[in-house]
């Protein structure tokens, strides 16, 4: 456990009437800096929320935005819904796969990157919509996936 | 140009910033609020206005308020930014680009509902959302917009942002409830409505970000204002989210009533060039498809209906005479696979189902008799689903397969793609 996730316990309880609220605060908090929630961070966020470890692994399997394997140093979401497979979703994520040599839901050797699909990401208009690191990043057309890897987003 | 009521950050630069939105007549809907109206004024005004909830539903605003037991108990808004059906993009716009107009909204409507504490439930994808609403919430506090004692008037107001972490059904109203107590978003057993017994079992009201967005020009313009717009049953403005093969996809906001030939004519451009309508999805991923022969139906509440469809949350993707429907509904339904909770079964494993024969069917693989099996398996899903995400994964189905059946038994009969849809193993495993 890290010495200031005490204090950022604290500071999510603080927030909410009831302390259970606090709980998905935290994980975001604390997700943000490890990039994902390793099975000791997983006990140190129920030691910190008073609640079992069975019950943070129950919420964070829940949510597909709370990583409970090592990601990437960028984390790069594909958008597949329908909008966005019509603009050629499909065959971005082919030619991401084939750029980087793993697939989807992989990471690659050197921890570049970790490839995702993401269900409509309500971004339609900008079809084929991608995130690095949850940042909107698109059109991406499929033949731009250089465009895509070297993009430069804020942390 | 026509003004803008609800994106009104498409007229103003930098209206995401406090400066500017207050210079553009910001927050002044608030204080007449404050001024002009007592809480239970406020209500009567909405449900004189007619305004429906933008989520989806389309239940009336002013009617959903009056349900909040007169107990004493202290009360809750929670606004539903959990925006993920496909085809919907208009509460990131709103949210991303003009985060005052809502906590404005917020503010107005806590006013009225007489709750102290509020929450906006943000889309966990939406990074940006968030930080926007988080940094326009710290500048109203900043103001006295928010907190204790507001202007002076007595009324105090305790507004955050919640952030989900990936899951569709958290924009059902129980389910998302849950999420902000810290659970697995799984959808609760109703009645008791939020209304009764929501966010900590206290009376709460949730409404969805485009519904709160109307309050401040409410205030500013009456609800007459609103009611000359639109319909008599649906009054008043939506955003429609226009997406596919359309020239300029984008959010539109139009009166209530629109013929959907303007909307993606006009407003959206038409087709892209040399391409025609076969079948259009008006109202998100779980309406059933309009023809084009039906490009004419208002869109309005109503008068979807009575064209076999919803206008649900606005989320319009216009597809061409190049879709393959059956890959289109393959990727629709695949999405509700991905999206169910788990809790009952005919949604966990309907949805698995049909994913699987969708795609068999897509590749070539299909047998006669899976066209039946389709049918079967959305029968024992329709109306027997814990909450109504089962049934929102048939809308498209289920008419897909009444309109283009042809379309699904060639797929069988030929051993392939008829459109000759590039398939790739990526996607859907």
């Amino acid at each position: 456990m890290k010495p200031e996730w005490q204090e950022w316990a604290s500071q999510a309880k603080a927030e909410f009437p009831q302390a259970n609220s606090a709980l998905m605060p935290l994980m975001h908090r604390i997700q943000l800096v490890e990039g994902w929630l390793s099975d000791e961070t997983i006990q140190d966020i129920a030691d910190l929320m008073g609640v079992t470890v069975q019950y943070v692994e129950s919420v964070a399997s829940f949510y597909s935005l709370f990583h409970r394997e090592p990601v990437g140093k960028r984390v790069i979401h594909v958008c597949v819904g329908l909008s966005c497979a019509l603009a050629g979703s499909d065959e971005l994520m082919h030619n991401l796969e084939k750029r980087l040599h793993i697939k989807e839901g992989q990471t690659t050797a050197d921890g570049a990157y970790t490839l995702l699909e993401a269900e409509c990401l309500a971004a339609c208009d900008k079809a084929p919509m991608t995130q690095i690191d949850l940042r909107f990043v698109g059109p991406i057309r499929p033949e731009d996936v250089d465009t895509l890897l070297n993009k430069e987003v804020p942390s | 140009m026509t003004q803008h009521y609800l994106l009104r950050n498409r007229d103003v630069q930098d209206i995401d910033q406090f400066d500017v939105y207050e210079a553009n007549g910001g927050y002044a809907a608030m204080k007449q609020a404050f001024e002009t109206f007592k809480p239970e004024e406020l209500v009567a005004m909405v449900k004189k206005s007619g305004l429906r909830g933008r989520g989806g539903a389309g239940f009336p605003t002013g009617m959903k308020w009056g349900f909040l037991p007169k107990d004493g108990r202290s009360r809750y808004l929670v606004v539903n930014s959990d925006e993920a059906e496909p085809g919907t993009f208009k509460d990131r716009e709103l949210i991303e680009e003009n985060p005052h107009q809502l906590i404005e909204g917020i503010i107005i409507s806590s006013y009225a509902t007489e709750a102290s504490e509020a929450y906006i439930y943000c889309r966990g994808e939406f990074r940006r959302g968030a930080e926007q609403l988080k940094r326009a919430v710290k500048e109203a506090y900043d103001h006295g917009y928010l907190g204790t004692n507001i202007l002076g008037t007595g009324f105090s107001l305790e507004l955050k942002v919640y952030r989900g972490a990936g899951a569709y059904i958290c924009g059902e109203e129980s389910a998302l409830l849950e999420s902000l107590e810290g659970k697995r978003g799984n959808p609760r057993l109703k009645p008791p409505f939020p209304a009764v017994a929501g966010l900590y079992g206290g009376p709460t009201v949730v409404n969805n970000v485009e519904t709160i967005c109307n309050l401040p020009p409410l205030v500013t313009y009456g609800a007459e204002w609103y009611t000359s717009m639109g319909t008599d049953k649906s009054p008043g403005l939506k955003i429609m989210s226009v997406s596919g093969r359309v020239k300029r996809p984008g959010n539109y906001e139009i009166p209530l009533g629109t013929p959907l030939r303007t909307l993606i004519e006009e407003y959206a451009g038409g087709l892209l060039p040399g391409h025609t309508v076969k079948a259009v999805i008006p109202g998100g991923s779980s309406v059933p498809l309009l023809m084009p022969d039906q490009l004419d139906t208002p869109l309005d509440y109503e008068s979807i209906v009575k064209a076999g469809s919803m206008l649900g949350s606005g989320g319009c993707i216009v597809l061409d005479e190049q879709v393959c429907i059956v890959g289109a509904t393959a990727r629709l339904v695949k999405f509700y696979r991905e999206e169910s909770c788990g809790k009952c079964t005919p949604c966990r494993e309907g949805t698995y189902w049909m994913t699987d024969v969708l795609d068999r069917v897509e590749m070539g693989k299909g047998e006669p008799r899976d066209l039946e099996v389709l049918a079967d398996v959305a029968d024992n899903i329709a109306g027997k689903c814990f909450c109504p995400l089962g049934d929102a994964s048939l809308g498209v189905l289920v008419s897909a397969l009444k309109h283009f059946r042809h379309e699904f038994e060639a797929h069988v009969a030929e051993h392939t793609c008829p459109m000759g849809a590039r398939l790739y193993d990526t996607v859907n495993h």
